[in-house]
C-alpha cells in the first residue's frame, strides 16, 4: 500500500490511500464540524460544514469527500472557513422550525451540539418559519419535516445497510423534502420493514420513535460500528 | 463603567417581554448568590420591582421573550435608548423559541380564535379592550431583529450559572465571553 504525505494546518501527516482529510482530522485529533457524515455510512458532502482549505485551489473542499493526495497543503481553520461554518449552521436554522424547548432532540441534537461548537448564539438571519408537515402514519416513528435539515442519512442508512431504500429526496432548494415510497404516508410504506434504523442515525429531532417527550430522543449506533469493524476485520460477527 | 446610582452601584434592569417568565425563575435560581451580588447593584427595573416606567441611564438590562405586541416594541425601543448593554436573555429572546410558533400557524388572529372560540367554550369571545390589551403582532420577532442586542445568552431557560457569569463580568466591566459555553434549548 502506498503511503501519502501531506501536512495538515502545517503539521506534516501520512494517510494511506483510502483515507479522506476527515479521517486524517479524526486521526489526529483535529476539531472538524460534520453534520452529514456518520462512519459506517457513504459520505456524500451534503452539509458543507467540513469545508477546508487546499493550498492551490479557488475552491474550498469538503473534508469527508477529499482523498487525501500527495503533497496536499491542508487549512481546516481560518477566518473564512470560521464565517462560513457559522454561516451555514445559522442558515439551516433559519430555513425550517427549530424550537428546541419543545424537541425530542433537546440536549442530544447534533445541530445543537455543532451550533454551539462554532459559536452561534443567535441567528442573523430572519426565520423563514414555512409550514411543514408531520408525518405521523407509522405505527413506530415519526418524520417532522420542520427539524429535517437534508444531511440524507437516513437515505443512506436504509439504503446501504437496511436494503430497503424508502427514503428519497424530492423537490429542490428550500422545497427538498425526504419522502418515503414515492411521496407516500410513511405508514403505507411497502418498502419499510420498521427497522427503526433512520431513527437513530437522524442527526436531529426530524425522526423520532411515537410518544417520546421532549429531550426523550435517545440515538443507538452500535449496529454502525459493528457493521464498520466487521470490514474492516473480516469476520462477520460481534 | 457607565450608569452607577448615587451610591456607586451599577443600575441593572430585567425586563419581560413574550416569554413564560422561566428565564426570570433562572435569575432567581442564583440563590445565595443574590446576596453577594445585592449590594454592587441597584434594580431599577424588574417584574420583580415596583417600578412603572423604564428609567434613563441604566447600565445593563437583561430582556427575557420575544417581541409579540406592540407595547413590547415601544418597551424594548425605549430598553434599548435608555440601556447600555442589551443583553437578549433565554430562548425566546434570541430565537423567538415557542412565542415565535404563531408565525407559522398564520399570525395572531388563527391562535387567538384557537384559544378563545373553542367550541367548548361557554362564552367563546375574543379578548378586546382597545387602550388596555395591546394588539398582538403577526409576526413573532426575536429582540435583535428589532433593536441592537449586546449580548445573547441563549437557553431555555438559560442556566443561573451563566446568568451568574454574566452579571459578575458585566459588573466588572468586562466583556462576557460565552462562546462553547451556551446551547440552544
Ligand atoms: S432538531 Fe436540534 S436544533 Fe432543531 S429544534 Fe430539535 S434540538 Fe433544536
Ligand atoms: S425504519 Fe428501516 S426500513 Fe423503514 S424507512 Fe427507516 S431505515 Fe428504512
Ligand atoms: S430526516 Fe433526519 S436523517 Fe433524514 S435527511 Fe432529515 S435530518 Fe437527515
Ligand atoms: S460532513 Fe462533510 S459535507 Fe457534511
Amino acid at each position: 500500500m502506498t503511503v501519502r504525505t501531506l501536512t495538515l494546518d502545517g503539521e506534516p501527516v501520512s494517510a494511506r490511500e483510502d483515507e479522506t482529510i476527515l479521517d486524517l482530522c479524526r486521526e489526529h485529533g483535529v476539531p472538524l464540524p460534520t453534520l452529514c457524515h456518520l462512519e459506517g455510512l457513504s459520505a456524500v458532502g451534503a452539509c458543507r460544514l467540513c469545508l477546508v482549505e487546499v493550498k492551490g485551489s479557488p475552491r474550498l473542499q469538503p473534508a469527508c469527500t477529499l482523498r487525501a493526495e500527495e503533497g496536499m497543503e491542508i487549512t481546516t481553520s481560518s477566518d473564512r472557513l470560521r464565517r462560513y461554518r457559522r454561516q451555514l449552521v445559522e442558515l439551516l436554522l433559519a430555513e425550517r422550525s427549530h424550537v428546541c424547548a419543545v424537541c425530542v432532540a433537546n440536549g442530544r441534537c447534533e445541530l445543537q451540539e455543532v451550533a454551539a461548537a462554532v459559536g452561534v448564539d443567535h441567528v442573523r438571519y430572519p426565520y423563514r418559519h414555512p409550514v411543514t408537515a408531520l408525518d405521523a402514519s407509522h405505527p413506530r416513528f415519526v418524520l417532522d419535516q420542520g427539524r429535517c435539515i437534508l444531511c440524507t442519512r437516513c437515505v443512506r442508512v436504509c439504503d446501504e445497510i437496511e436494503g430497503a431504500h424508502t427514503w428519497d429526496v424530492a423537490g429542490r432548494g428550500a422545497g427538498a423534502r425526504v419522502v418515503s415510497d414515492l411521496a407516500s404516508p410513511w405508514g403505507r410504506s411497502d418498502s419499510c420493514t420498521a427497522c427503526g434504523k433512520c431513527v437513530q442515525v437522524c442527526p436531529t429531532g426530524a425522526l423520532f420513535e411515537q410518544l417520546q417527550p421532549a429531550g426523550g430522543g435517545v440515538k443507538r449506533r452500535e449496529f454502525l460500528t459493528f457493521r464498520t469493524r466487521a470490514r474492516e476485520q473480516g469476520p462477520w460477527g460481534r | 463603567m457607565g450608569a452607577l446610582s448615587p451610591a456607586g452601584r451599577a443600575r441593572v434592569a430585567t425586563v419581560w417581554l413574550g416569554g413564560c417568565s422561566g428565564c426570570h425563575m433562572s435569575l432567581l435560581d442564583l440563590d445565595e448568590r443574590l446576596l453577594e451580588l445585592a449590594p454592587r447593584l441597584d434594580l431599577v427595573y424588574s417584574p420583580l420591582v415596583d417600578a412603572k416606567l423604564f428609567p434613563e441611564d441604566v447600565e445593563v438590562a437583561l430582556v427575557e421573550g420575544a417581541v409579540c405586541s406592540e407595547a413590547h416594541v415601544e418597551l424594548a425601543r425605549r430598553v434599548r435608548a435608555r440601556s447600555r448593554l442589551v443583553v437578549a436573555l433565554g430562548d425566546c429572546a434570541v430565537t423567538g423559541n415557542v412565542s415565535a410558533l404563531r408565525n407559522a400557524l398564520g399570525g395572531a388572529l388563527p391562535v387567538l380564535e384557537r384559544a378563545y372560540l373553542d367550541p367548548g367554550n361557554l362564552q367563546p369571545q375574543l379578548p378586546a379592550a382597545p387602550g388596555l390589551l395591546p394588539r398582538l403582532l403577526d409576526r413573532v420577532l426575536p429582540l435583535h431583529q428589532l433593536v441592537p442586542v449586546d449580548l445573547f445568552l441563549p437557553g431555555c431557560p438559560p442556566h443561573a450559572d451563566a446568568i451568574h457569569a454574566v452579571l459578575l463580568d458585566v459588573l466588572a466591566g468586562r466583556r462576557p465571553a460565552l462562546q462553547g459555553k451556551v446551547r440552544f434549548g
